[in-house]
């Protein structure tokens, strides 16, 4: 029981974490130039931003459980099923940052979800 | 940017895993879990580990700056591929059919992903002008 709520921190705490990320990395706007200088002020920028302190202490608990989970268990049977993150991060990555997410897209996702899963299994 | 992310996840995650397999089973009792704190505080592997992760952290915080989400996020599974190139190259290991199946899975999601628009949403491209502009 315990590892299944684990396994849900897991995959919602990171996902809902990068989905948050995300949204305040968005709003910050990119770097002008992909320069050390300029990548670092761009962090700066991104970490005063609140949505990038929504998402810390939901991958840090992401984080936590992961480390228990290591733990516990063999990294074929945490991996496998923490592959479900993507299907659960383009579902938030449509409904949550309203991307446009398309058959060949849905399908890229599906397909990375699976064969993370079977390489894990190795 | 996109290949530096990858290769700081898959560093930062074997560090991590050996780090917490030479901790032992956490176990959910007040001198476990006190335990379980101290060998995280004091690993020096863990801590590397969590370095490379920052690592991680900032190129994908870059590169999501103007990507989305859901274009960036199934090519950092690239590094699961490139586990078991290095693996059967470096390591010289044997990979069962099964992985070598995952790792084609992978690739061919990763190139579908790849042939759709990087970025669908306005909102990100207005503001990056903006910071542009006032530069």
């Amino acid at each position: 029981m315990l590892t299944v709520l684990l396994l849900i921190v897991l995959i919602c705490g990171s996902t809902g974490g990068e989905i948050a990320i995300t949204r305040g990395s968005k709003k910050t706007g990119e770097p002008a130039r992909l320069r050390p200088k300029a990548v670092l002020k761009f962090l700066g920028r991104a970490v005063c931003n609140g949505w990038f302190w929504l998402g810390i202490p939901l991958m840090a608990a992401s984080f936590f459980a992961l480390l228990i989970l290591f733990s516990w268990h063999p990294l074929s049977f945490v991996i496998p099923i923490s592959a479900l993150s993507y299907v659960v991060g383009a579902l938030g990555a449509k409904y949550l940052l309203k991307e446009e997410v398309n058959t060949a897209r849905w399908a890229g996702v599906v397909l990375v979800c699976a064969g993370v899963a079977l390489v894990a299994l190795g | 940017m996109v290949l530096a992310m990858v290769a700081c996840a898959v560093v930062g995650d074997l560090l991590l895993k050996r780090g917490m397999s030479k901790a032992g089973a956490v176990q959910f009792t007040a001198t476990g879990l006190e335990h379980a704190l101290m060998t995280m505080i004091t690993s020096v592997t863990i801590w590397l580990g969590i370095c490379f992760l920052l690592g991680f952290m900032a190129t994908q915080m870059t590169v999501m700056s103007w990507a989305d989400y859901s274009y960036v996020m199934p090519a950092g599974a690239f590094g699961y591929a490139l586990q078991t190139f290095l693996a059967v190259v470096v390591l010289h290991e044997a990979v069962s059919i099964r992985r070598w199946i995952g790792v084609a899975l992978i690739c061919v999601g990763v190139v579908l992903v790849g042939q759709t628009k990087p970025r669908t949403t306005q909102a990100a491209a207005r503001v990056a002008e903006k910071a542009v502009l006032s530069c």
